[in-house]
């Protein structure tokens, strides 16, 4: 079925109320720290409390001894017995040399490389117990400098070492694109505009923390470890194929209800490889649960980028070439996908939605003394687009061009499209958004808003931002060639009941993004059946098949497109029993709206017929066809997914106080086919909220000197509140996607990548008129008072 | 240590060491798992449930504190055929929830917030979530649920 079929059937495009919401407004929800098992005991994991430290010793014995205690395990203790955590990305420098890939224990052995790192594990009846014996673990650490902020890497080689594999703390150097054609590009331009930027680091916070319940069995030699985590069946490869060498048929990993992820519940965490292996030694079921200083301290972070960017235009602001530098941090050891985040998630998407024909971008990787970094909704992307719409309205303003003026100078209008860094987007309309947004934002009574708010003592400031990203992570082949150590195809099983109800079994993983009502709509549409005869089980190895889980916004059109692959042997098999039944050929019946009929005639048959005839096969072509209505499918895509939008942002000013107020936003995106518009405006608003706690609240700072910590809790670490926000106003343009058969580009993260440049701008222009020129995030009232008063001016 | 109290309508004893939380005793001792623990500094709300009426953030209370209280918790406020208190189905019409995980608290704070300030204002509304955090909303849908919620609870 194509796309455009697909998205005129029932069910299609309706808000339909989600099914998993009883359960979660009631309190029913099982998590995973509700999960309770038989003798389970409870393990507290001892932390380092310094950046950079050699561990002479962990004495353990007084530990071992306080009461209620099962085990104390060290670096020691599980040295030899197990891999490090690996890392699913292999960049390459220039030179074809591979990365540094020190290792990464799942107990520091010799070292420890961040604040938080786990240095020993301890396993006792209670809580309490474990809490008190971690206490009395001795750990006798040679505390070292410590390289922290990125903008030091360079200064710093020779000074500190993290790893004995990495001296200088370069993990890599990477780069892309035609640096002799950039060059000369520049060379010949009329004019050229250059901005150095700070993307800041971010804690990923989802409001459930990072959980697991371990468990084995003796009598059958099987594991099974309840984790909130995105992509179990990854997990479960991960650890039992490079981990702790076990075969994979004998562990389970659930991920059941999980409280948000966000990217940080994507990767492979040393707890889940600790607590599992754990399981056997100690023959206990162990319980996990992160509290909140643990998150902060432990779970991969995001962002962290310094970049130094400049573009060469013509005389009329039509872009000639863009270069960019960048220093990412990649925290002290490398975390599931960390390496592909500032190289293949952010390089390839620094042409945005412009013709800019010559671009060329150096990264250089850094280890320092902090968490891991890795994916956090958007994952490289809010980075790229960031850097990109901050430098083009400060084109525009060089210029003295409109910020929407630039865009459209510049707006790719051929599809499809290939770009100089490696993508070739499929299908858009970038007009389309931007007039949309305009309209939608009322730009044309900008100019009466400001001067009311001037008239009440403050600034106003209007801000634009055109992003794309890449979704529907990826294409195997191509993922392949670029580093990916991993496939990122799909799987989804269709399984119609005797009685013509269906499960679906997904490897999409749902941590509040609805598939359980989206996926049920899609199969509800295609059968012709009501939406509540539809269940979809996802987040469990020993139910789904197989799954490459939930991140990169590709669960529909990746994970759906697998479904649909599903629902097409469905329904050829189930045309087939219908032929037989009605004594036609196959390919005179004809299958629409629920209804097996024949082409020509009034006969007809419902599918909950054809179903149960497939489960009571009295009257059916054995000799040609086997019983049972039962397909599995799964689906590669042949190119990424492109959605894009346009946000445009007002704030207000108060120069008295610094203060910036996020007035009104407005956000137009181009997702392609949407099956719930209510999910979806859900999605972008989340994620718009998310872009703008990056934008004007949040910040994960670490001493510089000492490597801690400084924003630990939610005391300190400024998170979003109903509070910070208007409500916002939402569009949607729908080109279709051109290769999958859903026609959908995905959502997740777009609110998220689009966002916090819209608000930067808005900013910047509200204080252009005292001439600040420059200002990072996050704008809090103590960075715009300094800007004000001569800090920040450039 | 013996701590008697009720619990959405039923009397009950729990038996817990003097430094129990109230949240744990929910939790872990009568094994209400809808009360959930999202933080520990009293900022995140995802615990929130109702002490004699009032909403309370229960990790921030001992259980020794709720002696011959009236605890309400997430599971005791839907009818009991299973019909949703009007506040738990306007944030299902509202679509207020995403990952579900913050959704108890919110709601009952959404409940005590609409009890205490009958008619408030949207403005009103999100200054009075501030002891709430929801990392999937955006708050959006949640300020609208809490808004319907509150109109549906005062007709009802």
């Amino acid at each position: 079925m194509g796309a455009s079929d697909f998205a005129s059937l029932p069910h299609i495009g309706e808000a339909y109320k989600r099914k998993e919401d009883y359960r979660f407004v009631t309190g029913s929800g099982q998590y995973t720290a509700d999960v309770v098992l038989e003798r389970q005991a409870h393990a507290v994991f001892v932390r380092s409390p310094h950046a950079h430290a050699r561990i002479n010793s962990v004495d353990v014995a007084a530990a071992r001894a306080m009461p209620g205690v099962i085990g104390v395990f060290s670096g020691k203790d599980i040295e030899g017995k197990m891999g490090g955590l690996p890392c699913g990305w292999l960049i390459n420098n220039p030179d074809g040399t591979p990365m540094k890939e020190p290792p990464h224990p799942i107990l520091a052995i010799s070292k420890a490389r961040y604040v938080g790192d786990h240095v020993a594990m301890v396993v006792a009846e209670t809580l309490e117990q474990a809490r008190d014996a971690a206490e009395a673990v001795q750990v006798d650490y040679e505390v070292l400098p410590a390289l922290v902020s990125v903008a030091d890497a360079a200064k710093k080689q020779g000074t500190i070492t993290l790893h004995d594999e990495a001296p200088d703390n370069q993990c890599y150097k990477w780069a892309l694109g035609d640096k002799a054609a950039v060059d000369a590009a520049f060379a010949g331009a009329a004019h050229v505009t250059r901005l150095d930027l700070v993307n800041n680091r971010l804690v990923p916070n989802a409001i459930e923390p990072r959980v697991a319940v371990a468990s084995y069995s003796r009598a059958t030699e099987d594991y099974v470890l309840y984790v909130a985590n995105q992509n179990p069946h990854v997990e479960r490869l991960l650890m039992t194929a490079f981990v702790l060498g076990l075969p994979e048929h004998k562990v389970r990993v659930i991920a059941p209800d999980v409280g948000g992820g966000f990217g940080s519940k994507i990767f492979l965490y040393a707890e889940d490889v600790a607590l599992t292996w754990a399981s056997k030694q100690l023959n206990r079921n162990i319980k996990w649960v992160a509290d909140r200083s643990e998150a902060f301290l432990s779970d991969a972070h995001g962002r962290d980028h310094v970049s130094h960017a400049e573009m060469a235009m013509d005389k009329d602001g039509k872009f000639l070439a863009l270069r960019v530098h960048t220093d990412a941090n990649l925290g002290a050891y490398l975390s599931t996908f960390s390496t592909a985040v500032p190289t293949i998630l952010y390089a390839t998407l620094l042409a945005g939605q412009y013709t800019t024909p010559q671009i060329y971008v150096e990264v250089d990787a850094w280890f320092t003394n902090t968490a891991p970094v890795d994916a956090y909704r958007g994952a490289g992307r809010p980075e790229a687009t960031y850097l990109l719409e901050r430098l083009v309205t400060r084109c525009a303003w060089d210029m003295k061009l409109g910020q929407d003026e630039i865009r459209k100078r510049n707006f790719i209008t051929q599809f499809p499209y290939q770009t100089p860094v490696a993508l070739q987007y499929d299908t858009g309309d970038f007009h389309a958004v931007m007039d949309k947004a305009r309209a939608l934002a009322e730009v044309d009574s900008f100019a009466a808003r400001k001067a009311e708010s001037e008239k009440n003592g403050k600034l106003r400031g209007i801000g634009y931002s055109s992003y794309i990203e890449a979704c529907g992570l990826a294409p195997s082949n191509i993922a392949g060639a670029l580093g990916a150590r991993a496939g990122l195809f799909e799987c989804g099983e269709i399984r119609v009941h005797p009685t013509g109800s269906v499960t679906v079994f997904t490897g999409s993983h749902s941590h509040g993004q609805g598939h359980e009502t989206t996926f049920a709509q899609v199969v509800a549409a295609r059968l012709g059946i009501p939406v509540e005869n539809v269940d979809v089980v996802h987040g469990d190895t020993g139910r789904v098949p197989f799954g490459m889980g939930t991140y990169g916004s590709r669960s529909i059109s990746v994970g759906g497109a697998a479904i649909m692959k599903a629902l097409d042997k469905i329904e050829t098999k189930a045309k087939k029993i219908a032929a037989h039944l009605m004594e036609a050929s196959d390919a005179d019946v004809d299958f629409a709206n629920g209804e097996f009929s024949v082409k020509g005639t009034d006969k007809k048959i419902p599918f909950g017929q054809v179903a149960l005839t497939a489960y009571v096969p009295h009257n059916y072509p054995l000799d040609k066809l086997e019983p049972g209505l039962n397909e599995t499918a799964f689906y590669d895509p042949t190119n990424f997914t492109f959605p894009g939008g346009t946000y445009i942002c007002e704030v207000e000013v108060d120069t008295a106080t610094g203060e910036v107020k996020v007035d009104r936003f407005t956000a137009v995106d181009d997702f392609g086919t949407l099956i719930n518009p209510m999910i979806v405006e859900g999605q972008v608003q989340g994620g718009i909220v998310q872009g703008i706690g990056q934008a004007l609240l949040e910040n994960c700072v670490y001493d510089n000197e000492s490597g801690q910590l400084l924003t630990g809790s939610f005391m300190d670490y400024a998170m979003p509140r109903a509070r910070d926000f208007p409500q916002f106003k939402l569009d949607t343009v729908c080109t279709p996607c051109t290769h999958n058969p859903l026609g959908t580009k995905g959502c997740g993260e777009a609110g998220a990548i689009g966002s916090p440049p819209a608000v930067i701008n808005a900013v910047l222009d509200a204080l252009a008129p005292l001439g600040v020129r420059d200002i990072d995030m996050p704008v809090t009232p103590n960075r715009v008072w300094d800007a004000l008063h001569g800090a920040g001016k450039a | 240590m013996q701590v008697s109290l009720k619990v959405n309508g039923q009397a009950t004893t729990v038996d817990a060491p003097p430094n129990t939380l109230l949240v744990q005793a929910i939790r872990e001792h009568l094994r209400l798992t809808g009360t959930h623990v999202g933080c520990d500094t009293a900022q995140c709300g995802a615990c929130t449930v109702h002490v004699n009426g009032r909403a309370v953030k229960s990790c921030n209370m001992l259980l020794a504190q709720a002696e011959g209280a009236e605890v309400t918790t997430i599971e005791g406020i839907a009818a009991q055929d299973g019909t949703l208190h009007p506040m738990q189905a306007a944030f299902k019409e509202c679509h207020g929830l995403q990952c579900g995980f913050c959704t108890p608290g919110m709601v009952m704070s959404a409940i005590d917030l609409c009890k205490t300030h009958p008619g408030a204002s949207e403005a009103e509304v999100r200054e009075l979530l501030d002891g709430n955090l929801c990392r999937c909303t955006g708050y959006q849908n949640i300020v609208k649920a809490v808004m319907l919620g509150g109109k549906n609870m005062a007709s009802a």
